[in-house]
């Protein structure tokens, strides 16, 4: 199984490369370091609200309100940098992380409380935080002239050749990778996807865990929400309308099963860099919009079939196996 | 009556380690009723399984009217005119009772649409047939009680005009009232002439209503009559007698102070004051049919279900046993019957199973310390005798067997003081039987206690210090397992029997 995963993992890598290869054959500069880092700075967003997705995913979950929750984070620090222009930036951040965190929370009380199906509770939240966002800024937006100049540069500042953006993508997939690795909620994030039977046996609160799971994704997208209105300069009801798509998408693309226990940090990163690449490599080889939700919708579909039979029902091991002695 | 309706002879069925069925033989007759008697993992759904299709025998052979028959699946079986009634009955709760009973076979139209005026009105009149005309062919299946969910599959039999019904513990959840309502019905198919093969461990009922007996043992036939002529001593007697194949390991464990107590513990549905203590060292059966409660109370020992009433003590201190996470830190551990489901996590590396209750305790700081868990997962392995290429193979790779060790070992690193055995050995070849056998006996020798949960006799009076034996949610009785007990005793206080002067 983990063997098979890192497999598709290899083949998603190959196709991405092959992505950039074939590109590079139109337009030669595709594959330069800039564009490439250029590209990496376009998807770290999408990179991070994947990661927060797939530990909701393992745990047999979804969450759809993640990019109304990025919107709702991000309108409110876009109203308190408008409002307060002297609240340091940083602490906007981890305003906004707070705020996602909290909704993430309120999801996750609803699943683990009072049992309700997670795509039932965030398809209810999605719209309540949107309708939040409606109320609080009055229906308005927040432009650029508004924002801070610290706010807007916080995303943009250079670091060793790339931009805090990609930075922060980078520290957040390693603290991903921290989690679910080494600490005890990770292990049983998946566990608890696999089997959660078991998982209630072996003393692991499920209804806990999956909270915690949404906590996670909450505060992922709430941290997004800070980004995404630095870096598009604009705070508004609109934002990341429908994004929450292209996240799940991002995970099932990298292999994250839809039927939980089954997911990766390296997936979720690999499942939006693929994203990320096509979105940036359709338009220079002059495939038309149109095209570029079909390809991103075949992807999916291909993505799937490759995982129910990778990881679908191998039978009972009937047959002995030489199993050497340790 | 000289010819049998269905007649199995030689049949024989392996799985790997298991030989589930032993050159049986089996007759049933039109008009009669054949009780199949024997314990737990005597072959009886195995061979429930084989005569309605699911398995394929791998010798022997099926003749229905003196003709040889084979059945290739389910469907074959229907068509031939076999149909069975399982214990939880298999219908569709969201139809209604007329779409259950005409599923697959119901009137069609001119047009090929089903014709639900005659689908209703056919329906009707076989369950009035049937003396249930109370139940509205339109009413939705899951509106109606178990007993009349019964009565359905019943319907669904008479309607495909099977000639050979089997009740597979068909009375296991009723009323006493229900179960009167159910012979009515038998009494009404005998008189059909239909052949039926009725599955019961209660004895009243198969005095009550079969005709026929076969007695099963260890996947054999080991005796077959009229019941008008044995008397339940000597069903008994076939039923129990000891397989050869099977020892016991010689343990000698001194047991010492009381470690666990538990006292009038009772459940609203599950069970009723339930008191017994459990002693260092030592092994305590529990014994009775499926479905008695012995689960229940385990599950509600490990926290899983909140009791209502009761109180359990752990070394003369009362625990609160909120969770299994609660009875896990207080030292009780369960290991559970169904290895797939509650035990394992399949599609998890064998050290990362057996760590899965220990995490916080191989944590430092929070992080998961990988040394500690291996040495942990080592320890506990190597203890069973694992037999594994790496530890980092995922469980799904393992034998049955092998998993049943992780699974152990996952809770002897918990370092429990109590740990519960559900049906430790079921389903599990006789190798590995004798390794688990083997261990218990090491657990107690190692100061723990155990708690063996167990409808084998072999096993619980081979295993046992103590028996305590459960029916319907109660504990009947209480056993020293010295010379004196035999198994016939238990299984009479398992089955209700009164004892029968010999």
């Amino acid at each position: 199984m983990r063997w098979l995963l890192r497999t598709r993992e290899i083949w998603l890598g190959l196709a991405i490369i092959a992505i950039i290869g074939g590109t590079t054959l139109r337009s030669s500069n595709f594959a330069s370091i800039g564009n490439l880092a250029d590209i990496f700075n376009n998807t770290a967003m999408l990179m991070i609200l994947a990661l927060g997705q797939m530990v909701v995913i393992l745990t047999r979950s979804i969450d759809l309100s993640m990019a109304a929750n990025l919107a709702l984070s991000g309108m409110i620090v876009a109203l308190l940098n408008s409002s307060f222009p002297g609240i340091p930036v940083p602490l906007l951040m981890l305003i906004a992380t707070i705020c996602g965190l909290a909704m993430g929370a309120f999801n996750g009380i609803l699943v683990w409380k009072l049992d309700i199906p997670a795509i039932v509770v965030t398809l209810g939240t999605l719209t309540i935080f949107r309708g939040v966002i409606f109320l609080i800024a009055g229906g308005k937006w927040v432009n650029a002239d508004q924002l801070s100049p610290g706010f807007i540069e916080m995303t943009r500042i250079q670091l060793l050749g790339l931009p805090l953006l990609s930075w922060f993508a980078i520290i957040i997939a390693l603290l991903f990778f921290l989690v679910m690795s080494r600490t005890p909620i990770g292990r049983s994030l998946t566990a608890i996807g696999i089997n959660p039977t078991a998982s209630v046996y072996a003393g692991i609160d499920v209804g806990k865990t999956k909270f915690i799971s949404f906590c996670m994704s909450g505060a992922a997208a709430g941290f997004c929400g800070f980004l995404w209105v630095s870096r598009y300069v604009i705070g508004s009801v609109e934002i990341a309308n429908g994004y929450e798509l292209s996240i799940i998408a991002a995970c099932v693309i990298g292999g994250v099963s839809i039927a939980g226990g089954v997911g990766t940090v390296g997936s979720a990163l690999l499942g939006a860099l693929f994203l990320g690449v096509t979105n940036s490599a359709l338009p220079v080889i002059n495939i038309s919009p149109f095209w570029q939700m079909a390809i991103s919708g075949g992807a999916i579909i291909l993505a799937v079939i490759f995982n129910s039979r990778g990881s679908g029902n191998k039978g009972r091991i009937i047959l002995r196996q030489e199993v050497p002695k340790v | 009556m000289s010819q049998p309706k269905l007649s199995l002879s030689g049949i024989s069925k392996s799985f790997p380690g298991v030989r589930a069925l032993d050159d049986v033989s089996l007759e049933l007759y039109s008009g009669e009723v054949t009780a199949l008697i024997g314990e737990n993992g005597a072959g009886k759904s195995t061979l429930v399984k084989t005569l309605t299709g699911i398995y394929h025998p791998d010798e022997g052979e099926i003749r229905i009217d003196g003709e040889v028959v084979t059945l290739t699946s389910p469907h074959s079986a229907f068509e031939l005119g076999i149909t069975a009634i399982h214990q939880e009955t298999v219908l569709f709760d969201e139809m209604s009772v007329a779409e259950n009973i005409y599923l697959g076979h119901a009137p069609k139209t001119r047009f090929g649409t089903i014709d639900l005026r005659a689908m209703h009105s056919k329906a009707k009149t076989v369950l009035e047939g049937m003396g249930a005309g109370h139940i509205e062919p339109a009413t939705l299946l899951k509106e109606l009680g178990i007993a009349n969910k019964h009565l359905v599959a019943v319907a669904r039999a008479l309607s495909i005009e099977a000639q050979i019904v089997i009740m597979d513990e068909p009375t296991a959840s009723l009323s006493h009232k229900e179960i009167e309502d159910l012979f009515v019905l038998i009494e009404h198919l005998k008189s059909e002439g239909k052949a039926i093969l009725f599955i019961s461990h209660k004895f009243d009922e198969i005095y009550r209503i079969a005709d026929r007996y076969t007695v099963f043992r260890d996947g054999g036939m080991v005796g077959k009559g009229l019941l008008a002529d044995s008397p339940q001593n000597e069903i008994i007697q076939l039923m129990v007698g000891r397989s050869v194949d099977q020892i016991f390991p010689a343990r000698d464990s001194s047991i010492g102070e009381q470690v666990l107590s538990v006292s009038q513990l009772s459940h609203p549905t599950e069970f009723h004051d339930i008191s017994f203590e459990l002693r260092q060292g030592e092994i305590l059966g529990f014994y009775g049919l499926v479905g008695a409660g012995r689960s229940e109370v385990m599950q509600a020992l490990f926290g899983f279900t909140r009791p209502s009433r009761g109180q359990v003590r752990l070394d003369g201190k009362p625990v609160n046993l909120k969770s299994p996470a609660d009875a896990i830190k207080a030292g009780i551990v369960y290991v559970p019957e169904e290895r797939g489901k509650q035990g394992v996590v399949a599609d998890l590396p064998i050290f990362q199973n057996v760590s899965l209750p220990s995490l916080h305790e191989i944590s430092k700081n929070g992080f998961l310390q990988l040394a500690n868990e291996f040495a942990l997962t080592r320890e506990y392995t190597e203890r069973l005798d694992l037999r594994a290429s790496s530890l980092s193979q995922h469980a799904a790779t393992l034998s049955g067997g092998n998993q049943q060790k992780i699974v152990i070992a996952k809770w002897l690193a918990t370092r429990p003081r109590v740990i519960i055995l559900d049906e430790p050995t079921k389903g599990i070849d006789i190798g590995s039987k004798a390794a688990v056998h083997e261990f218990m006996g090491d657990l107690v020798g190692q100061g723990l206690s155990v708690v063996m949960v167990s409808s084998e006799l072999p096993e619980i009076m081979g295993m046992s210090d103590r028996v305590i034996v459960m029916r319907e949610g109660k504990i009947i009785a209480e056993h020293i397992n010295d010379e004196t007990l035999d198994a016939a005793t238990l299984l009479r206080d398992a089955a209700g029997i009164e004892e029968v002067a010999a």
